[in-house]
């Protein structure tokens, strides 16, 4: 093979895409396993809300639950499309 | 009291039975008074791996049910001393395991003098497997270069922290990732998570990294533990793991390919 690797390098090799698939399907179990037993239909919910306004993908919406020492926070982070479209 | 491992993955078919046989038989080359017990109850496998399938008699349910006695069912290894085997029944369901079963085994091993128990999981995340984790000091969570091996991993890393003994009363398991079926060149061509990624990704410390190797079906083959076969790479990888595990500090081998000749670094 050699210095023909030289020309492939511009896809992403096979284990870069898994890497970054797992990275994001482990952060969304984690979640639902750290948080209230409700979180993952809360977030179908909220995704269904938001859907009848702007059309989005699962990634943009992010769900945050975080364990905090007097009270606990639910983050909620949403990306909207671009402008242009 | 003894301390009490578990091999555990979550995933089928990543290598838990052979790093349980090749671990309990580390542990005991080193003079310690080891049991493994296979918890696949139904599916019974370990006893080839270890090859003392013919000399199964009583099993770990056997002596949950009080229908033999622990030193009855426990079978001595015929290649390293300080070694016993505790098969699992291949005709009960899993249900036959339960906490207070299991933990008087657990209690019995401890009066017998065992240094170390070694708990080989069945996959998947019922019965069987919680058993299996459920009185754990230590997991050795066995990991392939894989997708779905790491995400179940994950998974069952979530399990060891909520539903163990150990979690339970407000301690942790200790967490050790072990690597295995690791291929350097695969790694290198950019087709196989790297062992930094699944690092990254488990946040997990690290105990070994066995390389993917022919001497591992060989030694499944003849029912001996690859850990004896000392010239493979994956033999030597395992005894570098034990090593690790009680403590030595040892520097991960079998991760770089190999260096290749001059004319192969010319044309190849």
């Amino acid at each position: 093979m050699g210095w023909f690797n030289y020309f492939k390098q511009s896809k992403p090799t096979s284990a870069k895409v898994a890497k970054e698939r797992l990275q994001i399907v482990i952060a969304h179990e984690r979640l639902d396993r750290n948080g209230p037993e409700y979180l993952p239909q809360l977030r179908r919910d909220i995704m269904e809300v938001i859907r009848k306004y702007v059309p989005i993908s699962d990634e943009q919406v992010n769900v945050q639950f975080e364990k905090g020492a007097d009270f606990d926070v639910l983050e909620l982070n949403i990306a909207l499309p671009d402008r242009d479209h | 009291m003894s301390r009490i491992v578990v091999v555990t993955s979550g995933k089928g078919g990543v290598g838990k039975t052979t790093t349980s046989a090749a671990f309990a038989t580390g542990l005991a080359m080193r003079g310690y008074k080891t049991a493994v017990i296979d918890f696949d109850v139904g599916l019974r496998n370990l006893d080839l791996i270890m090859g003392c399938e013919r000399r199964v008699v009583y099993d770990f349910v056997n002596v949950i049910n009080n229908e033999a006695s622990l030193n009855q069912a426990l079978i001595r290894d015929k290649h390293v001393e300080n070694l016993h085997i505790l098969p699992a029944s291949q005709t009960r369901d899993k249900d036959a395991l339960t906490p207070e079963g299991v933990g008087r085994v657990m209690d019995d091993l401890h009066e017998l003098g065992f240094d170390f128990i070694v708990c080989d999981s069945p996959a998947g995340i019922e019965r069987g497997a919680h058993m299996a984790m459920y009185y754990a000091d230590d997991a050795i969570v066995v990991t392939n270069p894989e997708v779905s091996s790491v995400r179940d991993s994950d998974r069952i890393l979530g399990l060891l922290q909520s539903k163990t003994h150990r979690a339970e009363r407000g301690e942790s398991v200790r967490e050790h990732l072990l690597i295995t079926r690791y291929s350097p060149a695969r790694v290198q061509a950019g087709e196989m998570l790297a062992m930094e990624d699944i690092l990254e990704i488990l946040a997990v410390p690290l105990i070994g990294v066995i390389p993917e190797s022919q001497s591992v079906l060989q030694a499944s083959n003849s029912g001996a533990p690859v850990i004896l076969d000392k010239v493979s790479d994956a033999g030597q990888a395992y005894d570098d793991f034990v090593r690790r595990f009680l403590g030595e500090t040892v520097p991960h081998r079998f991760l770089e390919v190999e260096k290749k000749g001059f004319f192969k670094k010319l044309f190849g």
